[in-house]
């Protein structure tokens, strides 16, 4: 199962809310302000390193990039995507859910 | 694999509208089919011709006319949000004795059904919201 | 409206309050018309979606919001064969909700149970 996160952490609990209720092998892809989870150096970096535990963590490049970040910045062990990979994350994956 | 988009925000207040056709448009490059692009709550935005941008931003209205053009994509528009919101075609103008409409090329206006139908067809639903 | 027998499962995440955007109420005008393709259907409120089912909501008073109140419709979606509600349950104790405040009965799911939930589902549809 594939998660979107697209909201900054610390806007709203999208994504600690995924975190808590998606299951241990999802797959978890934070594009838009999402990608500010995936950053390190954060008070989200050891949250989200012990996720990775348990999901495979994905963050969309070209929003990393929008927002004058590189790939030096994210997190070690999230792997990082273009959008044709979301466009395979999503065909690989038999159910999506958006947390908007 | 044939994919629903479902657009839940207008275009520039959110990214939702950008992403959802960067989505579409490498989807659509990999060769996967899109069954249908559904557009609800503010996404209703997405489909008024009257948007005029500064020349210099890209135009997410028309961006998605002609990759509709393009591709033969279904753009609908869901009918009781654009109701709510002022957006009209030409039958809908009609019916209830307004004097315009604003629908832009590509995009039709429908029932929620259709978002249903999109849901029961495709192999995969992605929504894009904020 | 039925299409050619296929029963998919739907998911209609709530996660947002009533009132201060209209995403609570379209939401729910997609579960009403989706009824009518015969899926099988779920509801599951998160985070302050829960608040979309408290009791006792008043907007069209003359000293209210003037907004139409709408968690009554909560109350029809069983005659709609709309039966399965789930509640988060940390999302409920975090807001100092219990059951006997919501509007209609649901099932109280713990992390893991709404986990499994969702992964069941064919189409998920949040708002």
């Amino acid at each position: 199962m594939l998660h979107t996160v697209n909201k900054s952490p610390y806007e709203t609990n999208s994504l600690s809310s995924c975190l808590r209720l998606a299951r241990k092998g999802h797959t978890i892809l934070l594009f838009e302000n999402g990608i500010y989870g995936a950053l390190k150096g954060t008070c989200f970096e050891n949250v989200v390193t012990d996720a990775l535990n348990k999901y495979q963590i994905c963050v969309l490049m070209p929003d990393i990039e929008a927002r004058g970040m590189r790939v030096d910045n994210v997190i070690t062990g999230i792997k990082t995507v273009d959008y044709a990979e979301f466009v395979d994350l999503v065909a690989s994956n038999s159910t999506v859910q958006a947390w908007l | 694999m044939k994919f629903a988009i479902l657009v839940n925000e207008g275009p520039y207040q959110h990214q939702a509208s950008d992403s959802a056709y960067q989505f579409t448009k490498a989807a659509l490059k990999k060769g996967h089919e899109i069954f249908r692009v559904f557009f609800y709550h503010d996404g209703v935005n997405n489909g008024t011709r009257l948007t005029v941008p500064p020349q210099d931003d890209r135009h997410v209205v028309n961006r998605w006319s002609e990759l509709s053009k393009e591709n033969n994509l279904d753009l609908v528009v869901c009918i009781a949000a654009a109701q709510r919101r002022g957006l009209l075609d030409e039958n809908e103008a009609k019916r209830h004795g307004k004097n315009a409409n604003n629908i832009a090329e590509g995009f039709r206006i429908s029932g929620l059904g259709q978002l249903i139908e999109a849901g029961v067809q495709s192999d995969r639903l992605v929504v894009f919201g904020d | 409206m039925e299409e050619e027998g296929v029963v998919k499962k739907f998911l209609y995440v709530n996660r947002k309050a009533p009132y201060g955007s209209i995403y609570a109420l379209e939401s729910l005008e997609v579960v009403l018309i989706g009824a009518a393709f015969e899926q099988d259907v779920s509801m599951v409120f998160i985070d302050d979606g829960v608040y979309q089912l408290k009791k006792d909501q008043q907007t069209s008073v003359s000293s209210g919001i003037g907004m139409k109140d709408f968690s009554k419709t909560y109350r029809a979606l069983e005659g709609y064969d709309v039966e399965k509600l789930y509640v988060d349950k940390k999302s409920m104790e975090e807001r100092g909700l219990s059951v006997d405040e919501l509007v209609v009965p649901v099932t109280i799911l713990d992390d893991a149970q709404m986990g499994e939930l969702m992964e069941q589902q064919d189409v998920v549809l949040s708002f």
